[in-house]
């Protein structure tokens, strides 16, 4: 297969097409509006459903519709539109419903900017939705990443039956890069078990997030950690660049574990044992997959888009194996390699001194 | 006994022996009945898929022999949508209070119009929120105690009452929006009538259909269910007018 | 003889199936149902009932289950 140059976003789209999305539900924001664009061109041609719905309130409610009787729809938006989307989320996860969400990072906070950002991590893995529940969370580094996880988006969405987030940001879904799209890998599942299609031969069933008797909400909140356990376990996914001898470990997610990437390869140019420690699963966070690469370790470098938000997630990971600390930029701010590179340099310096 | 004949039946797509939520005289109950006979007489049980919302009208899947999916708070539309586009044969309709389709929910319900969207919308407008105890709604009187209006709604203060079907008519993708009531034996009769009307036109596919239901809410308005009859004539339907505000069939009355 | 079959444990004594009667037929029992509620009760000792059905289509809890004409 020869590589073809692709738009992040547009790359996204056909992944989503190739996955066998059959409804797609969205409304226009930047950095992702092009998504929408492509999916308004495509899926009308191919007989699917195509709708630009009055909100992302909508949208994603549409999206639910669709999962509820077992077909695969995914909606798209930015930030700001996420953000409108949690209750209903919260709602997907009570009930069990599948469904992709792709979320193009913007600056935040408010309206922010439109430039590239990772402000938006505990708004996905944390969910800004009501109660506990987790969705499932991708962040890809790279286009063609990009469309291996949404194909896996839609597969693990249906299996398991909850939410699933790709976690892209401006650059990804803006910028050009060589990809192949390669066959949809997974079978489909058998919905006809819980999907909702008509009580015909068999008892009605319903798909709703409101349970008021004594105990029932309880038993339905720790069925749905239990299945989290399960995906925890199953479906991590880590990416690891050179840790084994490192004696500095990056931290870092998204496009800018990418640039992070090129840091540690100079840094290791000038002698650093550096290496990169990234998650591509952000949620379940994998905990134990980095609290065994923290103990060979003496320190952590979390680098971020923000004002330290996985960073959390990291400090908790460690749980004290080895320091922790952090470089970030925020409201849209980018860093570049030298950055970076500077950050490694003075701190790999204390590692040398023993306290 | 002999020489009878059934002239009544309780509708099988209501679970039996399986009593309803609601508070005595809850107009909800009658609107509730009317669908689960109709889905009787089209004989589509097998081939429904209800959305509830959220409100007095949240417990479908308590008293329906029917697929239920849930929506959140204004979104049963939307949830509609995505099952009726991925499942076009399925009978797809929202059960909706004021406070779900006309207040949180409006901009949900104009656009479900306005794309005509094959599905139909019953909404029970009661002129408050019911389920949270009588707060005043979209649709709520001028003059209406409520318990967010405890001296009688103030035009001057939170505006005017909102007239939905009469909105949802100007859509141009809806195919038949109607107001009707079930406070008399008469108004159930014609009320039954316009949703088997709602209820056609989706069947043969033509489009979206909204019917619009005042009904009791005899606790909320402080009255036994025998004095709702008189103030839904005298007063309710003053302000939120009875009648067919869209029939693309033609402009044949109910 | 046209008559009416309620269930009175769905019934919630709100007293419109009276009301909606053309020929006063239901009245309030004396005794409570299951919910504790004096529930409406069907008496025709002069067979006066049309079997119109109008209480039962008014009826919020589908508690008049059938009707005989």
């Amino acid at each position: 297969m020869t590589k073809v140059l692709w738009k992040g976003n547009q790359a996204i789209a056909q992944a989503a097409i190739n996955a066998g999305c059959q409804c797609y539900f969205g409304y226009p924001i930047t950095p992702q509006s092009e998504i929408g664009e492509y999916m308004g061109d495509k899926m009308p041609e191919l007989g699917r459903t195509f709708i630009t719905a009055e909100s992302e309130l909508a949208s994603i409610s549409m999206v639910i519709g669709a999962g509820t009787t077992g077909t695969k729809a995914m909606t798209s938006s930015s930030s700001c539109g996420i953000a409108l989307m949690q209750e209903a989320i919260s709602a997907m996860c009570c009930a069990e419903v599948p469904g992709v969400i792709v979320s193009v990072m913007r600056g935040g906070p408010g309206l922010g900017n439109i430039a590239s950002a990772q402000g938006d991590y505990f708004q996905a893995v944390r969910g800004g939705g009501n109660g506990d529940y987790k969705i499932i969370v991708y962040s890809p580094a790279t286009i063609q990443e990009a469309i291996d996880l949404m194909y896996r988006a839609f597969h693990v969405s249906m299996k398991y039956r909850n939410p699933v987030m790709l976690l892209a940001d401006g650059i990804l879904g803006q910028m050009m890069e060589p990809v192949e799209f390669g066959k949809y890998p997974y079978i489909d599942e058998d919905v006809s078990k819980w999907a909702l299609s008509g009580a015909k031969g068999r008892a009605p069933r319903n798909l709703v997030s409101l349970h008021m008797p004594d105990g029932e909400l309880e038993k339905i909140s720790d069925k749905i950690f239990e299945k989290y356990k399960i995906i925890s376990e199953k479906e991590m996914i880590v990416d690891k660049f050179m840790t084994d001898d490192a004696e500095l470990i990056v931290t870092a997610f998204g496009t800018t574990a990418r640039i992070a990437k090129s840091a540690v390869k100079k840094a290791r140019k000038a002698g650093m044992k550096v290496g990169l420690f990234r998650p591509v699963m952000l949620s379940p966070f994998p905990e134990k997959e980095l609290y065994e690469t923290a103990k060979s370790t003496q320190m952590i470098l979390d680098i971020e888009l923000n004002q330290g938000q996985m960073l959390l997630d990291v400090k908790a990971s460690v749980f004290g194996a080895c320091p922790v600390e952090f470089l970030g930029r925020s409201g849209g701010g980018m860093l570049t390699d030298t950055q970076m590179l500077e950050k490694i340099t003075t701190l790999y310096k204390k590692i040398g001194v023993k306290v | 006994m002999n020489g009878e004949t059934l002239v009544y039946k309780r509708p099988e797509t209501l679970i039996k022996d399986k009593g309803f939520t609601f508070c005595p005289g809850c107009g909800h109950g009658v609107v509730l009945k009317i669908i689960a006979e109709l889905i009787d007489e089209f004989g589509i049980r097998e081939n429904t898929i209800a959305i509830s919302s959220v409100g007095c009208s949240i417990f479908l899947e308590k008293f329906y022999e029917l697929d239920v999916a849930g929506a959140s708070h204004g979104r049963s539309p939307c949830v509609a949508t995505g099952i009726k586009r991925s499942l076009p044969d399925k009978f797809v309709f929202t059960y909706q209070g004021d406070g779900d389709a006309a207040t949180i929910g409006f901009n949900e319900t104009i656009h479900t119009a306005c794309r005509g969207e094959k599905i139909t919308t019953i909404c029970i407008n009661n002129t408050t929120f019911g389920m949270t105890g009588g707060q005043a709604s979209a649709t709520t009187l001028v003059g209406q105690v409520t318990t967010t209006t405890p001296r009688g709604r103030k035009a001057e203060l939170t505006g005017y009452p909102l007239r939905v079907a009469e909105t949802v008519a100007n859509c141009e993708g809806a195919a038949y929006v109607a107001r009707v009531a079930i406070s008399t034996p008469k108004y159930i009769k014609e009320a039954k009538k316009a949703i088997r009307k709602a209820f056609e036109m989706q069947i043969k596919g033509l489009g979206y259909s909204f019917v619009e239901v005042i009904a009791a809410c005899p606790t909320n308005w402080h009255m036994t269910p025998v004095e709702c009859i008189d103030y839904i004539e005298n007063t309710v339907e003053k302000v939120h007018k009875l009648g067919v505000f869209k029939d693309i069939t033609k402009g044949e009355n109910i | 003889m046209a008559r009416i079959v309620i269930n009175k444990d769905l019934c919630k004594s709100c007293k419109i199936c009276m009301n909606a009667c053309p020929k006063n037929l239901i009245k309030t029992a004396s005794c409570t149902n299951s919910i504790g509620v004096h529930y409406a009760e069907f008496e025709d000792k002069n067979g006066e009932c049309l079997g119109c059905a109008l209480c039962a289509e008014s009826c919020p809890e589908a508690a008049i289950v059938e009707v005989y004409r």
